[in-house]
C-alpha cells in the first residue's frame, strides 16, 4: 500500500517559518541484500521527493539505498501566501505518489 | 546437595523486579527514538495504524464502535485457551483470518491497541488465569537454547546492563505491536520472542503457539498497572 502522510499547519501568519513533515510508507529495499538462497533482492527505493508551494518548487531531495524504510522528510519554509502544497515521491518500479495540503496565510 | 544449592542460588538470583522499580523499554531508549515515538506525525507506526483504521471500517465496524481499553486486558482466557489480541481479531474475522505478522493483522492489532494507549495494563492472577500464568512464568524462568539462558537471567537479573551495544530492558510488553528500527517495520510480541529465542540459540516456536501466548500473558501480568504505549517505537 503506497501510503503517505503529510503534516502541514492549517493556518500561519505571513512571513512565519513553518515546519512540514512527510512520511512515506516504502520498504526502501537497498538492492544489496540477498535471500536465504543467495539470490540478490532487486533494488526498490524512492529516488526523488519534490514539494511545490503554489506551483513553485520549495524543496526537493534525492534518496539513496542507504536510507531507512518509511522515510521521514522534515523541512521548513516561509509561509508567503494561502494556497496548496503539492508533494510528489517517485522511485523504482514506477512508484509515484502525490499528496497535497492546504494552508491559509493571514 | 550441590544440586539443591545450585537450585537455591538460581532462585535467589532470579528475584522478580519489585513493582516500583519496573521501567518500560521506553526509558532505556535514546532521546531521538523517544521523540519518534512521542510525536504521532513522526512515528512510522502511523502508516500501519491508518491501514488498520481502514481495515477496521470494512471488517469490524458492523459490531464494534471503538475498542478502548480492550488491548489492556489481553491475552485472555477463552474456552480453556489463552488468546492473544491478534488471535482474537482473527477469530472475529470469521473464515478469513490474516496470517501472523501480515501487514493487515499488524495494522488491525495496532489500530485496536492504540485505542488503549495510556491505560494501565489489567491482569489478574486468579483461578482461571493461574494455570496459564504459571506456565508462562515457567517458560520465563526456564533455561533454554545452546547458550542455556532463561529470559529471567537477562530481564530480571541484569536489566540496565549492556548486552554488546544495547541496554538490556526489563521485557515489559507495553507497546506491542511495535515499530522496531532494526526490523524497519512493525512486529508483534511473538516476533520479539522469536528474536530472543534465536539469540540464545533455542528453536523458536511456531507463530501462534500456546507457549508464546502464555509467556505474553505472564509478561502482561508482570507489567500490570504499567501504561500501554502502543504503537511504540523500539531500537
Amino acid at each position: 500500500m503506497a501510503r503517505v502522510v503529510v503534516n502541514v499547519p492549517a493556518d500561519a501568519k505571513r512571513g512565519e517559518v513553518i515546519e512540514i513533515r512527510t512520511l512515506a510508507g516504502h520498504v526502501m529495499e537497498s538492492g544489496f541484500r540477498r535471500t536465504e538462497r543467495g539470490v540478490l533482492i532487486p533494488r526498490d527505493i524512492i529516488t526523488r521527493f519534490v514539494c511545490t508551494y503554489n506551483g513553485v518548487e520549495i524543496f526537493s531531495a534525492e534518496l539513496y539505498p542507504a536510507m531507512a524504510a518509511n522515510p521521514l522528510i522534515s523541512f521548513t519554509t516561509v509561509a508567503t501566501e494561502s494556497g496548496a502544497l503539492e508533494f510528489k515521491w517517485t522511485g523504482d518500479n514506477g512508484y509515484a505518489v502525490t499528496e497535497s495540503a492546504k494552508i491559509s496565510v493571514a | 546437595m550441590r544440586f539443591f544449592l545450585a537450585v537455591f542460588a538460581f532462585l535467589l538470583l532470579t528475584a522478580e523486579i519489585p513493582l516500583a522499580e519496573r521501567r518500560s523499554g521506553y526509558e532505556f531508549m535514546g532521546r531521538e527514538t523517544r521523540a519518534m515515538q512521542d510525536d504521532d506525525t513522526t512515528n512510522p507506526a502511523l502508516l500501519w495504524v491508518l491501514d488498520g483504521e481502514a481495515l477496521f471500517k470494512t471488517n469490524c465496524s458492523g459490531c464494534h464502535v471503538d475498542l478502548k481499553g480492550v488491548a489492556a486486558r489481553f491475552p485472555k482466557v477463552k474456552e480453556g485457551r489463552a488468546v492473544s489480541l491478534d488471535q482474537q481479531i482473527n477469530a472475529c474475522l470469521k473464515g478469513k483470518p490474516f496470517p501472523y505478522e501480515s501487514r493487515e493483522l499488524l495494522a488491525l492489532t495496532a489500530y485496536v491497541a492504540k485505542q488503549s494507549r495510556g491505560m494501565p495494563i489489567q491482569s489478574e492472577w486468579n483461578e482461571a488465569t493461574k494455570p496459564f500464568l504459571e506456565r508462562g512464568r515457567a517458560i520465563f524462568n526456564r533455561r533454554q537454547g545452546q547458550l542455556n539462558l532463561a529470559c529471567a537471567q537477562c530481564h530480571d537479573d541484569n536489566w540496565g546492563k549492556q548486552l554488546s551495544g544495547s541496554v538490556i530492558p526489563q521485557a515489559h510488553p507495553t507497546g506491542y505491536p511495535i515499530y522496531r528500527l532494526e526490523w524497519q517495520g512493525m512486529g508483534s510480541v511473538q516476533r520479539r520472542f522469536r528474536n530472543c529465542l534465536i539469540g540464545v540459540r533455542a528453536e523458536p516456536y511456531a507463530y501462534g503457539a500456546p507457549e508464546y501466548v502464555e509467556l505474553e500473558m505472564f509478561l502482561m501480568w508482570r507489567a500490570r498497572g504499567m501504561k500501554l504505549e502502543t504503537p511504540a517505537v523500539r531500537p
